[in-house]
Order: C-alpha cells, then structure tokens, then sequence
C-alpha cells in the first residue's frame, strides 16, 4: 500500500542518522578505551595489569560483588514471592519503595551512610567504642555498593513471577509439596534465566560502582581501592596508559555482561516463540 | 491483618517469611539510612539550611545541573526516538550488535565512561581536535557535562520507545495511508501521539539519572565552581571539607527533586499501562 513505508533512501537516511550518532557516542568511547590502553605499546599495558595496587583492586572489587549480590539476590527473590504471589493492601507502595535506590544519586547514598557510621554519625560513638570502623573501610564500601544496587533482582524477578501466576505452585503444595520443595523444583526452573539476567546487571554495577564507593572508601590504595577508583587514582596522577589498561578490564567486564545478557533475551524470546 | 488478605488470594506458603524479610530488609538498607539523610538537616536551623541553598556557588551548579542534564535528556529523547525506530522497524546488516550495544552505558562503569569521553572531546582528542579548529571547546565546559549525560542517559528513551513500537497495531497506520495521509503526516498525527507517554517517561528517566550522575562528568567538565560544577560534584566537595551540615542541606534538596521525578515517571508508567490494557 502507498504511504505505508518510506521511501528508501528516506529509511537508510535514517539507518545511517541511527548509526552515526550510536557511533559517536557508543562505540568511539569504547575503542579509544582500548586504543589509549596500548597507546605507550603492550609492555606499558601488561605492567599497569600486574601491578600489586591493581592486583588488590581486583581482589576488593570481586569480594564487594561476591557480598552486595548473594544478598541482594535473596531479597530480590523473598520481594518477588511475596508480591507476586499473594495480594495484598500497599502493594504499589511497597514496589516504589523498591525502586528508591535507582532515584538517588549515587554521591547520596554513600553520603547517608556516612552520616550514620562516619566520625560525626550517630551510630559512630558506639562503633568507636568496640572498635568497628565502617566508613573508610571494606565494609562501608559493601554497604553503599549493596545500597545502589539493590533493586535489580526484585525488579526483573516480579514481572516475570507475576506473568507466570500462582496455578503450578498451587498444585505442587496442593500436592503435597513443601513451601521450599515448591519454590526450588518449580518456580526457580520457570524463572532461572530472568534470576541470571537480574544477576548480571545487578554484578555489573557492584564492580563498577564508582560514585557512591568514592564518598565511603577514602581511596586508601591497596587496602580501600576497587577498581574504578583505581582508574580514578591512575588518571588523576596522569598515568593516563596506565589508567586506560586497568580500564580495559571493566570495559571487558561490561562486553562480557552485554553479551550474556543478549544471549538469555534470545534464549527466552525462543522459548516464548516455541510455546 | 495481612493473613486475611493473603488466605483469600490462596494457600501459597511463606507470605510471612519473604514479606518479612522484604520489609527488614529494605528498612536497614534503604529506608533507615535515607532518613537519617532528613534527620541530619531537620537538625539544622531553617535559616542556615535556606542560606546554605541560597549560597551563590550552591545555585550556581543547580543552573548547570538542570540546564545539561535537560538538553541531555532532549538529544536522547530525539535520537532514542530515531533508533527505537531503526531497530523496530528496519533490516540491515548488524542490528543485533547495534541493539546489545545501546545498553552499554549500562554496563560500563562511569568512571571508565567519563575518562573515555575526556580523551575524545579533549583538545587534541579525535573529536576535539576538529571542535578546537572551529574554536569550539568541548571537554572541560558544559558542552562536555552535556556530552557525558547523552552518553549515560541513552538507552532509556531508546528501551522505552522500541517495547512499544514493537507490539504496535499498524491498522491505525493503514487507516491514516488509506486516506489519503502522506507518511509524514501520519508520523506526525498518528504514530507520534502514541508515542509520547514512552517518550516523556524515557526522558524522566534519562532527566532524573543525569541530575544525579557523578562518575562519567567528573573527568570531562573540569569542576571549575559556578561554571562547570555539577551538584553531585559540590556535595562531595563539601563532605571533603567536613561540611556534612551544607551536603546534608544541599542532598536533601536533591533527594525531595528525586522522589518528585519517581513519582511523575512512575505516573506516567501508569498512563502507558493504562493504555496498553485499553486496547
């Protein structure tokens, strides 16, 4: 029918519109991360990766995610049982108040947590007392981190929990199934990939929180610096090749997540198209 | 109270257990915290708070906090609209690549964004360089804060437009062509109307997400105090002085715009499920 399309060249007129500007602001930033990497050759790069201060970055970034994530994931999936599985009063309520921590600057959220550990925070003469240092230390890091990204996992699972209703668990308990034998052998399998596709996301930004990590950590190298804020070191004292090589692994780290994440939307749009 | 409601709905079990835990766990972590964020400045004097906010340094980053953080949202609300579009609509060589790529802002940590972003917009950057011929700066002034919030903000316009052109009914389009509308016209009369609940939350959302945006700006807009510094920027400033009372004031101006931004895009959210449900 006439009128229904574009023209040709008007559609690849805009195709290339599309490209050019994902182009300039997409793919440019992410190969002259690569390209200032190696800029002072590969000894510089492989010098900036092995280094000790960039080896503890690592070992803190991955023991903040392997914290902040177990624990949101084992609220995302209570906050998904509980709101779509049951009805109840509030229930809009509560999903905004989920949603909170994306609303907040990432500077508030390390702020709050030092007005209530740091040296003038409330809970601070208790703390001092028996020795327990949070703010400038690993666990305030943890903290802002697990803060930040708190809602991922909740807000895949409940969608997908909601649309799959309460019908197969019903009959499992109706069964005679227990609460957990229902919730591992038959919810978890219907909603395992929506489970990892929130645990990528949530991963991603526990490692490249930078931030709400910055107002908490005090940037004690070696002891309180995770990777983006070793960058953030690394630039500042203008070892730019050095602060571009260890950029590279969290650039690889986020094309890792990217792909995964394409992986399992085609994994399950298959499966829609298969049932 | 709540086992009345839940009976009636079925006999699932655990509603106790994860609605407990959900609600423990939210208020330690998120509720507690952000209101001691109230607590902290409700101890402040109201005329301090005021002078704090009124400061001209303070007003000075709110200008340039809205003012980028706007025109970010409008260049990614014009071009999330173009490529929400190419990618629902059009054939061509690369476009799964194209649509994983659009979610890199977030996937890639900000700070690595923003010194990227400085290195190309610098003056002798691969894009700065042509800028600083035509005696355009670009890294180091709000043009540059302006560039790292399009870059951050541009997945949501585009993840909220595509769902709902995708699931599109073309039998308005059909009707429009039918008689006798020229595709513009039907763009224009048609297509965009229906578009717009996805668009304008896309651009709260890229809006609410540049106003509080920290790591990517840092690096590229050089943090010169009433030109190119950011709130988030002056917050942190401050705490680095140990003036928790002017970040406390300063954040909690911040947090009330934030919360105001939630609710019209959860509002807006609304309309689009609405309207969904409608048809």
């Amino acid at each position: 029918m006439k009128h229904m399309t574009e023209s040709t060249w008007i559609r690849w007129l805009l195709i290339c519109l599309a490209l050019l500007f994902l182009g300039l602001f997409l793919i440019l930033p992410l190969v002259a991360v690569f390209m200032e990497a190696f800029k002072q050759g590969t000894e510089m790069f492989v010098a900036a990766i092995i280094d000790e201060e960039t080896f503890a970055a690592v070992k803190l970034t991955l023991l903040v995610a392997l914290v902040s994530v177990p624990l949101n994931v084992t609220f995302g999936v209570a906050a998904a049982w509980a709101i779509a599985k049951f009805s109840f009063r509030g229930k809009n309520v509560l999903l905004t108040l989920i949603d909170l921590p994306f609303a907040v600057s990432p500077v508030i959220a390390g702020l709050i947590f030092v007005l209530l550990f740091g040296s003038q925070g409330i809970a601070y003469p208790w703390l001092d007392a028996h020795d327990i240092k949070i703010i400038f230390a690993v666990p305030g890091i943890i903290l802002a981190t697990t803060f930040v990204t708190f809602p991922f996992v909740a807000r895949e699972l409940i969608p997908i929990m909601e649309a799959q209703g309460k019908d197969e668990e019903e009959a499992a308990v109706s069964l005679g199934a227990s609460g957990w034998k229902t919730f591992f052998r038959v919810t978890l399998p219907n909603v395992k990939w929506g489970l990892l596709y929130g645990v990528i996301l949530c991963n991603a930004r526990a490692m490249g929180e930078f931030g709400a990590v910055s107002v908490v950590s005090g940037h004690i190298r070696g002891m309180t610096n995770t990777l983006p804020l070793h960058v953030e070191i690394l630039y500042n004292e203008y070892q730019f090749a050095a602060a571009f090589s260890v950029a590279t692994l969290l650039a690889a780290l986020a094309l890792v997540t990217l792909i995964l994440k394409s992986v399992i939307e085609w994994k399950t749009q298959r499966k829609e198209e298969l049932s | 109270m709540k086992r009345k409601t839940s009976r009636s709905s079925g006999f699932l079990p655990g509603f106790g257990l994860t609605m407990g835990y959900t609600i423990i766990y939210l208020s330690l972590l998120v509720l507690i915290p952000l209101s001691v964020l109230f607590l902290k400045a409700s101890t402040m004097s109201w005329d301090s708070f005021i002078g704090t906010i009124l400061d001209e340094r303070v007003l000075s980053s709110i200008r340039v906090s809205v003012v980028t953080s706007f025109f970010a949202a409008c260049m990614n609300a014009v071009f999330g609209v173009l490529v929400a579009w190419v990618l629902a609509r059009y054939q061509f060589v690369g476009k799964r690549f194209i649509d994983g790529i659009v979610d890199l802002p977030f996937a890639l940590p900000t700070a690595v964004g923003g010194i990227a972003l400085t290195s190309i917009y610098a003056e002798n950057g691969w894009i700065g360089q042509f800028a600083a011929e035509w005696g355009i700066k670009i890294a180091y002034t709000p043009l540059g804060i302006w560039v790292a919030l399009t870059f951050i903000g541009l997945p949501f316009v585009v993840r909220t437009v595509q769902p709902v052109l995708q699931d599109w009914d073309l039998q308005m389009e059909e009707a429009a062509a039918t008689l006798g509308a020229t595709r513009w016209n039907t763009f224009i009369r048609v297509i965009l109307p229906h578009l717009l609940p996805a668009v304008l939350t896309g651009f709260a959302l890229a809006f609410a997400r540049a106003l509080g945006e920290y790591g990517s700006v840092v690096f590229i807009s050089g943090n010169m105090p009433h030109k190119t510094e950011i709130v988030p920027l002056l917050i942190m400033t401050k705490l680095e002085q140990f003036d928790y009372a002017g970040a406390t004031a300063i954040a909690t101006v911040m947090l009330i715009a934030s919360f105001v931004m939630l609710l019209i895009i959860n509002y807006l959210q609304w309309r689009i499920n609405k309207f969904d449900a409608a048809r």
